[in-house]
């Protein structure tokens, strides 16, 4: 039988994610809460409405900070769903680093849709 | 009363089972624990922990009818029938009730559950402030019975790793003391993603606690003390 190696508790990273998912959590919320407000202030959010929003700069710029909320959000969520289940560490990794290029791919994918032009 | 039990013996049996019992119970009868020994006077292969009989040992833990819970403190009139029994869950099985509880307390001990002062000692006592005193209220009580740990998921999927709600009641009990003089490396050894992160506040450790302790509550602490001594 092998003998399992030492198990070490030392990366000193456990609280920064869980404070992460909290602020990112408040700052999704807060764009909600705006974007419930601008539809209900016009009463329904239509196409010329959506256009004109679009073509201003601030809502391009929180619309990515809300992209990038959500994004890193679903990396520690989905992250704990790698740690949780599955066990063995090279499986985990890969996973990881899957989940990781998808996420990246999405903010790629937002700056061109927010700034990609015609 | 009827019973369903949990029976496994690793040397004789296959795979566990579960055993019908219907025995008669004394009027005198009003916990789990006495109608389980009118069981063990029936089949005396019948085998589980029990010591105080009231509550304090922590040894009689068990799954009763789907719930983590001290068969001692356990009212027959509140249990519907066939009562079903298990071993804790998560735990090796060593023999029908009884667990192995060595990665317990393992657990346990890998927050040093002992005040850390290198003073030396006063002549009486080391004193504390009545209300600094009053902190460790609702800590202090632990019987390690293991019923919180062994209905936590995030305990079952990592029992290695996550210190899990009774360690982690313990581990919060040293912080608050204001007689230790570790809180630095308390927090430290619980500040990677696994020994106190685990913990999704699922709860289900508040639930089952037959001394009524929180350690959801422990553990939200412990957090906010790890977060404030970095931001
Ligand atoms: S609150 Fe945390 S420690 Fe308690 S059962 Fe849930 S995950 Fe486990
Ligand atoms: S916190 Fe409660 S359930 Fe958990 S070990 Fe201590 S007494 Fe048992
Ligand atoms: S026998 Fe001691 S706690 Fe139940």
């Amino acid at each position: 039988m092998t003998r399992a190696l030492r198990q070490a508790a030392g990366a000193h990273y456990g609280w920064r994610d869980w404070l992460v998912q909290r602020v990112t959590a408040v700052v999704m919320a807060a764009y909600t809460v705006v974007v419930l407000g601008v539809a209900l202030w016009n009463g329904g959010i239509d196409y010329p409405l959506w256009k004109a929003l679009f073509a201003c700069g601030a809502w391009k710029l929180a619309t990515f900070v809300f992209m990038l909320a959500l994004t890193w959000h679903a990396w520690v969520g989905v992250r704990d769903i790698w740690m949780d289940y599955v066990k063995p560490v090279g499986v985990r990794l890969a996973l990881e680093v899957l989940t990781l290029l998808a996420l990246a791919a999405y903010i790629g994918w937002t700056m061109q849709i927010l700034w990609g032009g015609k | 009363m009827k019973f369903r039990i949990y029976r496994y013996d690793p040397e004789k049996d296959a795979k566990p089972y579960l055993q019908e019992y219907d025995v008669a119970l004394d009027p005198h009868d009003r916990m789990l624990l006495d109608a389980l020994m009118r069981v063990k006077a029936v089949d005396d292969t019948l085998s589980f922990r029990r010591s105080c009989r009231e509550g304090v040992c922590g040894s009689d833990a068990m799954n009763i009818n789907g719930k983590n819970g001290l068969a001692c403190v356990t009212n027959l009139l509140e249990l519907k029938e066939p009562v079903e029994l298990r071993p804790l869950p998560g735990l090796p099985v060593i023999r029908d009730l009884i667990v192995d509880m060595s990665q317990f307390f393992k657990q346990y001990h890998s927050i040093k559950p002992y005040l850390v002062n290198d003073e030396r000692p006063p002549e009486k006592e080391r004193l504390q402030a009545p209300e600094d005193r009053e902190e460790l209220d609702g800590l202090y009580e632990c019987i390690l019975c293991a019923c919180c740990s062994t209905a936590c998921p995030s305990f079952w999927w990592n029992p290695d790793k996550f210190v899990g709600p009774a360690g982690l009641l313990a581990a919060y009990r040293f912080i608050a003391d204001t007689r230790d003089q570790a809180v630095n490396e308390r927090l430290d050894n619980l500040e990677d993603p696994y020994r106190l992160f685990r913990c999704h506040t699922i709860m289900n450790c508040v639930d089952v606690c037959p001394k009524g302790l929180n350690p959801t509550r422990a553990i939200g602490k412990i957090r906010e003390i790890m977060v404030k001594r970095a931001v």
